[in-house]
């Protein structure tokens, strides 16, 4: 690998480059989920039935996951926090108990999405579940990525290189976060 | 990723950016042999990837416009066989229709005008010396290049190419009964999107390396207009895309996954896809615009030798349209039975966005009036630009009022029109550019007498093409027809004389477009050789030996200026370069 060129170390904002290329990077998911969240609403207000399907997903599944998800960014924090102070195996180590807050997030929603699929409600069966699925399968594999750039950094971050992508990732994984506190209450809460 | 651990001092003296800290090994060894997989094809730097792009691009350009060719002669001698084509049918008239749209835009337009012109200048023109995600910016390319080839291979596969028109309005697009192209249009959403995910992470670039990496001294109205406009043009890309992504993904369910979320008798809507690809649809005009306007005023600054006339005035106007662009999308669904209160919003808003078009057009001719103007060629591409753009931008007009809409929707007036706004930005305005920084970019000149044929050719062809179409279209013709000789009313013999004058003339233009192409590639060998600053212009660019070698700079300069200060009076030459102290 050669060396990185001479722009990749200047910052005439004063902000370092890699903070603003995921500021960025989180801006264009926006408009992404932005979409999705938008079109759901739109025929959410224009189907008063949409209700009576929400009714039948697991408020106390999404719960937990909430739960789960706000846990592990706690820890993405804490990795941070050892990051700021030099000590990469401690960010390694609290990387991982994101990943892994990550995992139990993705083996709940499986869990939930078996017993819901093997009950007749499917991808297919009228648009609030096309939204319901299609919203958190893009979640989800936003959950995926995020749990792979940790794992990636998490090794770097363990000889106590490129410790400033440890804070990287963690802003990545908040908004991973906050995208599902938005479903949460759009696909289990408004019944 | 950077990083933020050791910092580069970026002083006012130039010296400090020459010494970065101890990740620089041996990226700057001049002796460091490289294999041509790792030069050409796997390479990270700028210039190379700027080359990948504008390769791409042309070879992508000769396809669509082979495809435009194929259908035209449809249209002009309706049933006979097409030169090197063979018959057209209707199936293929579609697919041919649909993908020269795409193509055009997406694989011409886009690589060319803001990936390769955007990887060439940006880092040149800000004064360092490379993106500040080179692989980043390779993955980039890998990924459009992956684009092309599964827009390409949709030809091969069974039912062939998706033939739903380039804004693949659903029904039609979401259903192979309909569409008749069971696996073409999920290639063509999934190379439209693979395209997408290209040119964020290539936007990502440009926008930092823009913020972060500027040349010491280099204030933000000191930054050349045309990376303002790429810039701009990254920005409103990447905050219009994303709904269509998101549409994308629920075409794709549609059509492969069955769910209905764009079927209405399933409770979806399919008004909703042309919401979510109108909100993108029309930002993206102004995405391939810009670029094109910075284009033209460097070249008008360069070859009138006066200063560009108020900058922060293009920047503002700049500024405000990509604003506006977000909300006069439902111009294009006047007639898809949208609420006629949302069509008047929509109109203002329409006829609005061109008060700042026009500033712009202004400024320009502005900075013409009184300059040492010399007709180099490409000079006079930018001339061209500003002429046949404002006749695409006035037609418009007509176009964005709803009233008048409702007759001229969908018929040639229309396709005349976006003809005469693409055909400007994406041929004529990278022409301008292409010309003007051949020499930085291969270290000769083009042959300046075949460039002006090549001009005088293409540009009154152009008109030639679609003049007729102007006046086809206010007559009623309608678009979406592959043999007008089954319709008695478009069968006058008027029409098929201006029909078949339209593909004459298209053919006239893709048999001169080999003058080009022999000047560009036989000038890199056999063409005058040029010094640093062949044009005595002043941005950053031109401090650096043409061509650039890797690391673009033997030494990185600074700015202590703007960059269009020519015929300043206390000075004896007419142009004074940025980097030049004092």
């Amino acid at each position: 690998m050669q060396g990185k060129p001479i722009a990749t170390n200047r910052q005439v904002t004063g902000v370092p480059t890699g903070k603003l290329a995921i500021w960025w990077l989180l801006a264009s998911e926006i408009v992404i989920f932005g979409g999705i969240l938008a079109a759901y609403i739109m025929h959410r207000i224009g189907h008063v039935e949409f209700g009576g399907y929400a009714a039948h997903t697991n408020v106390w599944a999404g719960g937990i996951n909430t739960f789960v998800l706000l846990s592990s960014s706690l820890c993405a924090v804490l990795a941070h926090q050892a990051a700021e102070k030099g000590d990469g195996k401690k960010a390694f180590k609290l990387l991982w108990m994101t990943i892994a807050g990550g995992g139990i997030f993705l083996v709940i929603k499986s869990l939930e999405w078996t017993y819901e699929i093997t009950h007749g409600l499917t991808l297919q069966s009228n648009p609030f579940w096309h939204f319901y699925y299609v919203a958190a399968g893009v979640h989800a594999s936003h959950v995926i990525a995020g749990m792979i750039a940790m794992a990636v950094v998490s090794f770097r971050a363990k000889k106590n290189e490129e410790l400033q992508r440890v804070e990287l990732v963690g802003i990545y994984w908040h908004f991973v976060d906050i995208v599902w506190i938005f479903l949460f209450p759009l696909l289990y809460i408004a019944k | 990723m950077d990083d933020i651990a050791t910092p580069e001092i970026h002083g006012d003296d130039g010296s400090t950016v020459a010494a970065p800290p101890a990740h620089d090994d041996g990226h700057h060894s001049e002796h460091h042999e490289e294999g041509f997989v790792r030069k050409y094809l796997w390479s990270c730097d700028h210039k190379v990837i700027c080359m990948q792009y504008l390769l791409t691009g042309m070879v992508m350009a000769a396809i669509g416009g082979f495809m435009a060719y194929a259908f035209r002669m449809q249209l002009a001698f309706p049933g006979q066989e097409v030169p090197l084509f063979g018959y057209v049918t209707s199936a293929t008239y579609n697919a041919l229709v649909t993908n020269h749209g795409t193509i055009m835009i997406f694989w011409v337009a886009m690589p060319v005008l803001i990936a390769a012109f955007g990887n060439y200048l940006i880092p040149l023109m800000l004064g360092c010396d490379d993106m500040v995600f080179p692989r980043l910016n390779r993955l980039s390319y890998q990924v459009f290049l992956l684009s092309v080839v599964v827009l390409l291979s949709a030809f091969f596969v069974e039912g062939g190419a998706f033939g739903g028109a380039w804004t693949a309005y659903p029904p039609l697009s979401a259903k192979a009964e309909y569409s008749l192209t069971p696996l073409g249009s999920t290639l063509w959403v999934i190379a439209v999107a693979l395209e997408f995910v290209a040119f964020l992470m290539g936007g990502i670039n440009f926008i930092t390396t823009t913020m972060n990496s500027r040349a010491p001294g280099m204030k933000l109205w000191d930054i050349p207009m045309v990376v303002w406009m790429i810039v701009i043009a990254s920005i409103l890309f990447m905050a219009s895309v994303g709904p269509l992504v998101a549409g994308a993904i629920m075409l794709v369910f549609d059509q492969q996954l069955g769910t209905g979320f764009f079927d209405p008798n399933r409770g979806g809507d399919p008004i909703l896809w042309q919401h979510l690809f109108w909100f993108f649809g029309h930002p993206e005009v102004y995405v391939v615009l810009l670029p094109a306007m910075g284009i033209v005023a460097e070249v008008i600054t360069t070859f009138s030798r006066k200063k560009l006339f108020a900058y922060k005035i293009v920047l503002y106007t700049a500024i405000a349209t990509g604003i506006l662009s977000f909300f006069v999308w439902a111009h294009h669904q006047f007639i898809s039975g949208i609420d006629p209160r949302m069509a008047n919003i929509f109109t203002v808003t329409t006829v609005l966005i061109s008060v700042p078009l026009a500033e712009m057009m202004f400024v320009y001719i502005a900075t013409l009036y009184g300059g040492s103007i010399r007709l180099a060629t490409p000079m006079l591409w930018a001339l061209g630009f500003l002429g046949t753009f404002l006749i695409g931008g006035v037609t418009g007009i007509f176009l964005g009022a709803s009233g008048a809409d409702i007759y001229m929707h969908d018929t040639y007036f229309v396709l005349a029109h976006f003809h005469y706004t693409f055909y400007p930005i994406a041929i004529i305005g990278v022409f301008a550019g292409l010309t003007y920084w051949y020499p930085k970019m291969f270290g000769r000149h083009m042959n300046e007498f075949w460039g002006k044929v090549h001009f005088w050719i293409t540009i009154i062809a152009f008109n030639g093409i679609f003049l007729p179409l102007f006046i086809l279209g206010m007559a009623g013709q309608h678009r979406r027809i592959y043999d007008f000789s089954n319709y008695p009313n478009l069968s006058e013999p008027w029409m098929w004389d201006m029909r078949q004058f339209a593909t004459i003339s298209l053919v006239v233009m893709l048999i001169a477009q080999p003058i080009f192409l022999i000047n560009f590639f036989g000038s890199m060998f056999k063409g005058k050789k040029a010094g640093r600053n062949p044009y005595n212009a002043n941005t950053l660019e031109w401090v650096a030996p043409s061509p650039p070698g890797h690391g673009n700079f033997e030494e990185l300069p600074s700015c202590y200026r703007g960059p269009y200060e020519y015929s300043h009076p206390d000075r004896e030459q007419d142009f004074w370069p940025q980097n030049e102290p004092g």
